[in-house]
């Protein structure tokens, strides 16, 4: 069972929670040309790395706010959780 | 090669049995290969064997960081299938479905395929028409289907709950009657072994550190043991897909996810085939040694951890005992964890690189077992030729750029969303 610091709950199981997948990956800027590799990468392309790997998860079961996590994906170690405004 | 026989374990037995050769050898690599295969798991050995065997291609080398057979070729729940409705996959699958009704007899070795049928049990009216449909896209693939009825479901597994009060009825199901199980790791040393034969170097823990690339064109790999040259490599890693797309620098429509399966405490035979929960996420059959054989979910975010957590277990379970409230008395024997090239559609890739010579065999999700003998055919194929066959010519690299996605079931990485 992981166990995940909301930054607005605290420490809470993993079952309150989703995962919400990669939070480098960035949305083309609106409104401008978008090329077809830069939206491959928005859309399909992952570097699922081993490791630290910078995440999204949402409290589902909690106070429902999306946030940022840095996991280990071998270990799964939680080094540091943020809100969605701050950075890591 | 030693033949397998009663006639040869007759023989064997007069002296206690010390005498077998070896299955296969133990080499210290050469400097060069024509072909390398990166990753000693089912579909790498499969690929080594049809590239010696269909193309006459015997200087090739495969190259594993740890041990053959150790990775999801030997982590599954051994289903074998070709129940899909897009034709690249049922084509795809039920050509791999006649390479599995000879490959007990092909490599000389008992791959124990066993064809009971598997049932995908449906919850409502709404499921029923879904599975109608996708049994009749089957059919006219040329694979077998049958409709079943809530009667003709209770006739095949009588020990499933079909009482109308539960939340999930059982409205019926669609059958495969060809598909079944195998022995999942006798099918990793039945295709090692006879690649060995054909004169396939196994190089065992022996983990690729760099690829050497010059001019768009790859030359070879430096391993743990050394340099060693190729004119082409093939990449058959499964989870560890990403690892070496990054050593490459490529980023790939893969995710790796960690998913378990678990085996309870043999039990007398219960259950023939093999039965899938259709209102969530459950599969299940009996062993021959008579475990409950059981899987589900993906634990549901980026891992390389091949040990899962309990939270999806009894996710998992729970769908279960909807189905068959028989399993709430048995213990659980073992729980285990593979990493899962989840790719973005659900459907694998088996295909040529924008670098010459590099081949790409990725993006198995949940079912890269059934499918090892015609990945190992196809993806030879597309080695020796430099082209993909008919077969894998859907399973493209750029589909996802073009749009030509193959979301059989609209499931990819994503399952969160699901």
């Amino acid at each position: 069972m992981l166990h995940i610091k909301c930054p607005f709950c605290g420490m809470r199981s993993q079952n309150e929670f989703a995962y919400g997948g990669d939070a480098s990956v960035k949305r083309p800027e609106l409104n401008k040309e978008v090329t077809d590799k830069d939206w491959d990468d928005f859309v399909y392309n992952r570097k699922s790395l081993r490791g630290k790997h910078l995440e999204l998860w949402h409290h589902i079961s909690g106070c429902r706010q999306w946030f940022k996590v840095e996991r280990d994906t071998a270990t799964h170690e939680i080094f540091k959780t943020a809100k969605m405004s701050d950075e890591i | 090669m030693q033949k397998y026989s009663v006639f040869s374990l007759i023989k064997n037995a007069f002296t206690d049995h010390m005498n077998w050769d070896v299955a296969w050898k133990d080499p210290t690599p050469k400097k060069e290969y024509d072909v390398i295969i990166i990753g000693g798991g089912g579909h790498g050995l499969a690929t080594a064997y049809y590239l010696a065997k269909e193309h006459n291609i015997t200087n090739v080398a495969i190259i594993e960081k740890g041990w053959i057979g150790g990775g999801n070729v030997g982590r599954n729940t051994t289903i074998i299938r070709s129940n899909f409705m897009y034709d690249a996959n049922g084509r795809f699958n039920e050509f791999g479905m006649d390479l599995w009704r000879n490959l007990s007899q092909e490599l000389n070795f008992n791959v124990m395929f066993s064809p009971r049928g598997i049932i995908n049990l449906a919850h409502s009216d709404a499921q029923m028409n879904a599975y109608a449909r996708r049994g009749n896209s089957m059919r006219l693939n040329g694979i077998d289907a049958v409709l079943l009825n809530r009667e003709e479901v209770k006739k095949i597994i009588p020990m499933a709950d079909f009482s109308e009060d539960v939340r999930f009825p059982i409205f019926g199901g669609l059958m495969q009657p060809s598909a079944g199980t195998a022995r999942h790791d006798a099918v990793a040393w039945g295709y090692a072994r006879q690649a060995d034969s054909m004169g396939v170097d196994i190089i065992q823990h022996c983990e690729v550190e760099a690829f050497n690339i010059s001019n768009g064109k790859i030359t070879g790999v430096r391993t743990s043991k050394g340099q060693i040259n190729a004119k082409k490599v093939g990449l058959c890693v499964a989870g560890s897909t990403n690892i070496l797309a990054e050593k490459l620098n490529m980023t790939l429509p893969i995710e790796t996810h960690c998913l378990q399966a678990c085996v309870s405490e043999p039990v007398k035979p219960i259950l023939d085939g093999v039965v899938t929960f259709g209102a969530g996420h459950f599969y299940i059959s009996q062993s021959d040694k008579g475990e409950m054989v059981m899987g589900g979910d993906l634990d549901g975010y980026n891992s390389y951890a091949q040990r899962g957590n309990l939270p999806t277990i009894q996710h998992v379970l729970t769908g279960g005992l909807a189905v068959f409230p028989f399993l709430s008395r048995l213990k659980m024997l073992r729980t285990w964890g593979g990493i899962m090239d989840m790719s973005m559609d659900g459907s694998p890739i088996i295909d040529k690189t924008h670098i010459d010579g590099l081949y790409l065999n990725c993006g198995w999700c949940y079912g890269g077992f059934k499918s090892t003998p015609v990945s190992g055919w196809t993806f030879a194929h597309t080695i020796a030729q430099d082209r993909p066959h008919e077969l894998n010519s859907e399973y493209s690299l750029n589909r996802f750029s073009t749009g030509h996605l193959l979301d059989e079931k609209g499931i990819g990485t994503k399952t969160w969303i699901g």
